[in-house]
């Protein structure tokens, strides 16, 4: 009773429908959005065919696929800018039919492009648009458009025209025009994909900062797996229009879940780790309480994640002589596991932590490899990729 | 030689002596263009942007209709609209015929196809992911329409200086459905040519000097309101 009507005064109050202020109890995986069987066609070919797709409040999902897989359509259609041949969405607990009153839904939701498309107006009156349609009022506009453009650092430019902006500075804005909003649910359709490499993460980092700081649930689209691993909870891998793989990003990483997804992610070796020492360039990691060399420069005490592809992996006999390469990383490991890959056995190793790794079958016969044999795993520091991560996830 | 340079200090005269006759072709020529651009824009923007979004079967034809109207051959107009009017013609009894009000009737529908087709190519010009950030934006439809032609308000004054420019400067119109009446519908461009006719060249000169100047002005004034705030 209480969380009914702290829930519809919290919607009237405008507050997010998420709202973990400890007003409403909802469990802790309470779906902001979920959507079954939405298909969309074009031209006989089926371009969208979703299954299942649930939302989580608070989270950041990140949507990878190579380009052509139908994940700007997808965010199109949650945000029924486009309407699907089927399915149906249940956003915040009420189903959204499709001769629903569109724009109040689109209200609760706000979407930033690939391309910044600001207004040709000034930096300011671009990032109140969205107010003034929702006819706030002005004293309201000015406070928040104020806030909003200091937080993404692009205050000072508030009196110039849009089009004399960067790149870079011109998605600053449309973000801000987004985040003015203080939307239930943030899409973004891989809005950094034009951008260059520094302007990139600087501007990938503060909007870390600022979703988890106002703990926007989020879905973000990209092309990019490192940009989809510093910032998603989860990560949902779409090909050919279906969401083949959706979970933590360790498991989607290092276990997917079909041939498909594996070639698309790469197989990799992701593992959580912390900074335990760092200085001169290299870091000192501790992965599963082991000690892991890294070529990086994070803070002590910085959450990471461990990125380690199995062709860097080489794998020697307990009994051979210390191999004479530079590889500081030498972990004893146990086999847990040998499947086929193509010409090469694909190993699973226990190391305290798992790994997995390659092998030449004709080595792995000259080693007398087997699940259960001893052996060690050595890779150089340079190896090891870091991806840092938000301190205190996980 | 001569012909021009003295028709040219008999027509600086004349105007600066502010002409009565000159200044009531000149007011007629401005209430009657002015007025026939003003219809035009009212019927002709949302007839463009209409074209310009929706998406229905034939519309490419009716695109291209309109703008094979923007080459419209006033003289045409003149004749279907004096048709028209007649005596005996299906809209005689509205008595128009040679009034300023069917020279705006004439000249509206010679800068309608004109602001309609300029219209859709100012939208079709804007990025069309536009329309979908507008939309996710929270936008109305009719907010939405107000905010894409605001985008594209400097082609969309590109297409009023054109509507404005055409009929200002058109005769056939005119001169069929006007009639070239003294005091009554005699606009700058009719009485230029009956001065060259009667060979007071003087008076032709200064009212074709008053018609350029009249277009350059407008112009100016829209071009001004175009480039306002462009800074680099």
């Amino acid at each position: 009773m209480r969380g009914g009507i702290v829930e519809i005064w919290s919607r009237f109050a405008g507050r997010p429908a998420c709202s973990t202020l400890g007003l409403v109890d909802r469990p802790a995986d309470a779906n902001l959005l979920a959507a079954r069987h939405l298909v969309v066609r074009r031209a006989g070919r089926t371009i969208l065919d979703v299954a299942e797709l649930s939302i989580r409040c608070g989270e950041i999902l990140a949507i990878i696929g190579p380009n052509g897989a139908g994940k700007s359509t997808l965010l199109k259609v949650l945000a029924l800018l486009q309407r699907p041949e089927q399915g149906e969405i249940v956003f915040d607990g009420v189903k959204v039919s499709p001769r629903a009153d569109l724009v109040s839904y689109r209200r609760r939701i706000a979407m930033v492009f690939q391309e910044p498309l600001l207004f040709d107006t000034t930096v300011f009156k671009n990032v109140a648009s969205g107010l003034e349609l929702r006819g706030v009022a002005r004293r309201e506009i000015k406070r928040r458009v104020a806030e909003w453009l200091e937080r993404f650092g692009v205050a000072g430019l508030a009196k110039r025209a849009a089009h004399t902006l960067s790149g870079g500075e011109a998605q600053r804005v449309s973000l801000a025009r987004a985040f003015v909003l203080q939307p239930d649910l943030l899409l973004l359709d891989e809005p950094f994909a034009s951008l260059d490499q520094p302007t990139r993460f600087s501007l990938l980092a503060d909007l870390e900062a600022l979703l988890r700081e106002t703990g926007t649930t989020t879905v973000f689209v990209t092309h990019d797996r490192t940009e989809a691993l510093t910032i998603g909870d989860r990560i949902g891998v779409m090909i050919d229009g279906r969401i083949l793989d959706l979970g933590e990003p360790e498991r989607v990483f290092a276990a997917p879940a079909s041939a498909e997804v594996a070639s698309f992610v790469g197989v990799e070796n992701i593992l959580p780790g912390q900074v335990a020492a760092s200085g001169d360039g290299l870091v000192l990691i501790d992965v599963a309480g082991q000690a892991m060399h890294a070529v990086a420069s994070p803070p002590k005490g910085q959450a990471v994640l461990v990125c380690l592809r199995p062709e860097d992996i080489t794998l020697t006999l307990p009994t051979d002589s210390p191999s004479p390469s530079s590889a500081r990383n030498l972990f004893p490991a146990v086999i847990t596991r040998l499947t086929p890959f193509g010409a090469q056995w694909r190993a699973s190793l226990d190391c305290g932590f798992p790994i997995m790794t390659i092998v030449t079958k004709r080595s792995a016969q000259e080693m007398g490899l087997q699940p259960g044999s001893r052996v060690v795993a050595s890779f150089k520091a340079s190896a090891v990729h870091l991806i840092q991560r938000e301190n205190g996830e996980k | 030689m001569d012909l021009i340079w003295e028709g040219l200090g008999q027509a600086f005269w004349l105007i600066i002596r502010g002409d009565p006759e000159m200044l009531r072709v000149l007011l007629l020529s401005l209430q009657v263009s002015g007025s026939a651009t003003a219809l035009s824009l009212v019927l002709g923007i949302p007839a463009g942007t209409f074209l310009a979004l929706s998406h229905f079967p034939g519309r490419r034809v009716i695109v291209s209709l309109v703008n094979t109207g923007m080459g419209l051959p006033p003289v045409v107009v003149g004749l279907f609209v004096t048709i028209m009017l007649w005596r005996n013609g299906p809209l005689g009894l509205l008595h128009i015929l040679y009034t300023p009000t069917a020279m705006v009737i004439a000249q509206c529908i010679i800068a309608a196809p004109i602001v309609t087709g300029l219209t859709v190519a100012a939208i079709q010009q804007l990025n069309p992911k536009l329309h979908l950030q507008i939309l996710a934006l929270g936008a109305t439809r009719p907010q939405m329409v107000w905010l894409l032609l605001r985008e594209a308000r400097l082609p969309l004054l590109a297409a009023v200086m054109a509507g404005f420019g055409g009929v200002i400067s058109e005769i056939g119109a005119s001169m069929m459905v006007g009639g070239n009446i003294m005091r009554q519908t005699r606009v700058l461009t009719t009485a230029t040519v009956m001065e060259t006719s009667k060979g007071n060249f003087a008076m032709a000169i200064a009212l074709s000097v008053i018609l350029l100047v009249l277009v350059y002005l407008v112009n100016l004034s829209l071009t001004l309101i175009q480039q306002r705030k462009r800074p680099l």
